[in-house]
């Protein structure tokens, strides 16, 4: 048989090859991503930190001050306020398109298997922030916009959506609820694709309602992938920056002056590259412990059906 | 034979029981839960529509008529505009603003700077997802975790130091300037793709090593092609990606030639003046850099609904 005898005549050969390894191959694919994870990585990461413990305004070289930026930052009012208006649009960005994108999810897995319903739902999220921050600028405007424009039609008083420092900040939360929403759903209905059929019919069996069903299965069920979701939208909420950008700028009296838009604000138009380092360091600190926090409260490694 | 093997990297599944809908519920239930799904579908696309509807008014006469549902005198005034189409009289008499905004040029800039991206990005990410899957060295696991610590660091973390190494290097207002952090690898793509590495077929691969063919040849001839759907809907994400990313391009591309056009469209934005804001216009804007993405969901949209519906799920 030639193909056993192709078999003998390698079998050295292949086993001295998986002795030998295959780093040299290896490190030649790997090295534009090495070069790249290096540069554009690795050592703006140290840089970053490096910065953090200067004082740096692009023009003379950085100025070794040690804790000096943290110190400040620990009595600025500006960052306080930041973290504070940040949390506001986390919470009400997070709470609001988590629940709607779960009922959202549990109706389409119920109802329908449509791909272009879900395509509709999602095609916000794949629409720049810029775009989405501005159609909700004109829709919202206060002299001309079409909300204010019915509202005043029908008797109420128009609403400072952007300009009233009241509402800024829900307003820019909601707006991002709508570019999301698609996204978050899309991900929880996966998950509940993922919950076997059986379960649901021993629970109806039992006599289960739907609503019962929901609390007692369903949403157990869920909890990794919702701990995942959560995890993600929360890390990326955190971020928020374009839609302020082009919007609100920070304003009203720091209304929507949300951390990375004070840590962009500080090095881009004062040129504080040391503080703002520091400010950065600060946030990924904020990041990461918010990230294991999550991952712990809702032992997102586990999975209920597996018990 | 392609087709086989097509299958087994990409285990679509046929239709389980458990992809189906769950049968009946009471019939208010179903009216109730349908009337919702619509009115999330409603409140998802009329902002799409109201864009539309704007950028094709007359905004000087959209003022006098804000609840109209139709476009208000309809022109295609704002769109030829912001392309740089129509004479300065004419946006005028229409009420544009007639400052000096190009979308043709930056239409131009996003496309260049975006595919040399994409293409670079998954090209290398694939080579290096490729040493993380089917390559055996020791250390790849070690490699490829701290590979994978950068998809968990924020953004604006290496975002100064970024602008500055960029700046040092000379390459601030140039296309290669804004592209050149996101071409060498993306975490999430070398992850993407290790994923449908592993599942590819490795018969394939010992008959060619048989054969005598080199890595880069069972690469690029045998491993690439089997993985080319994953390989096209992760280029697809990623280019829409870029497409959409702002604070980057803002940073780094501020001359005419490197705008790109959502940085292009804050600029826009940020010079309308306050008193009679040319909102046909900035409409019209934003559909022209909504279009290209339209056009990809339109031809993609199942590929692009399943990618990210697979990455809640691993």
């Amino acid at each position: 048989m030639p193909l056993s005898a192709t078999q003998a005549l390698t079998a050295p050969q292949t086993r001295k090859r998986r002795g030998r390894g295959q780093l040299v191959p290896a490190l030649l694919f790997l090295a534009p991503a090495i070069l790249g994870f290096l540069a554009f990585f690795a050592w703006p990461a140290m840089r970053g930190l490096y910065l953090s413990f200067t004082d740096y305004n692009l023009l003379s070289d950085p100025q070794w001050v040690g804790l000096e930026n943290y110190q400040q930052i620990a009595g600025d009012p500006v960052f306080w306020r930041s973290l504070a208006v940040t949390m506001q649009y986390v919470v009400i960005n997070i709470v609001v398109q988590t629940v709607i994108a779960l009922g959202l999810a549990v109706l389409l897995h119920r109802f329908t298997r449509s791909m272009v319903i879900r395509g509709i739902v999602m095609l916000p999220y794949l629409i720049a922030n810029v775009i989405v921050a501005l159609v909700w600028y004109w829709l919202a405007d206060y002299n001309l916009g079409l909300i204010n424009s019915a509202l005043d039609a029908i008797g109420l008083d128009r609403i400072g959506f952007f300009g009233d420092a009241q509402f800024a900040m829900t307003t820019i939360a909601l707006v991002n609820v709508w570019r999301h929403l698609g996204y978050t759903t899309l991900l929880i209905f996966a998950g509940l694709q993922a919950i076997p059929r059986d379960v649901y019919e021993a629970a109806s069996v039992d006599g289960a309602g739907e609503w019962r069903t929901f609390w007692s299965i369903t949403l157990p069920l869920l909890r990794p992938v919702l701990a995942f979701v959560l995890v993600v939208t929360v890390v990326g909420s955190f971020q928020i920056f374009d839609t302020i950008a082009v919007t609100t700028q920070g304003g009203p009296v720091d209304a929507t002056n949300a951390i990375t838009y004070y840590i962009y604000d500080r090095a881009f138009t004062r040129f504080d590259f040391g503080y703002a380092s520091a400010l950065s360091v600060i946030l990924m600190f904020i990041l990461a412990v918010i990230a294991l926090v999550q991952m712990r409260a809702f032992r997102a490694g586990q999975s209920d059906l597996e018990r | 034979m392609a087709t086989t093997t097509l299958t087994a990297v990409r285990p679509r599944g046929r239709r389980s029981k458990n992809d189906e809908p769950r049968s009946s519920a009471s019939p208010i239930g179903r009216i109730l839960g349908w009337i919702a799904i619509g009115a999330v579908i409603v409140v998802t696309l009329f902002p799409f529509y109201w864009m539309l509807r704007t950028a094709l008014s007359n905004n000087r006469a959209m003022f006098s008529e804000p609840l109209s549902l139709l476009p208000v005198e309809p022109t295609l005034g704002p769109l030829q505009r912001v392309l740089g189409l129509s004479s300065t009289a004419d946006a005028l008499a229409e009420g544009g603003s007639v400052g000096a905004i190009n979308f043709s040029q930056y239409l131009l800039n996003s496309l260049i700077v975006c595919t040399l991206i994409t293409v670079f990005q998954v090209m290398l990410s694939a080579m290096a997802a490729y040493a993380f899957s089917l390559l055996e060295w020791r250390g790849r696991d070690v490699v490829f975790s701290i590979f994978l610590i950068a998809l968990l660091v924020p953004g604006m973390f290496t975002l100064l130091p970024n602008f500055l190494l960029v700046r040092e290097m000379g390459l601030l207002n140039s296309y290669i300037g804004i592209a050149l952090p996101a071409m060498f690898f993306s975490p999430f793509v070398v992850f993407f793709l290790r994923q449908f590495f592993l599942g590819v077929n490795r018969s394939f691969i010992e008959a060619a090593v048989i054969d005598g063919a080199g890595q880069w040849r069972i690469f690029s001839r045998i491993v690439l092609p089997m993985v080319m759907g994953p390989i096209i809907t992760i280029g697809i994400l990623q280019f829409i990606f870029y497409w959409n990313d702002y604070l980057w391009p803002l940073l780094v591309g501020q001359t005419e030639e490197t705008t790109l056009l959502t940085v292009g469209l804050g600029i826009f934005r940020s010079q309308t003046p306050q008193g009679s804001p040319d909102w046909a216009g900035l409409m019209a804007g934003s559909l022209i850099a909504a279009i290209p993405v339209f056009i990809l969901v339109l031809v993609f949209g199942r590929r692009i609904v399943g990618s990210i519906q697979s990455s809640g799920v691993k």
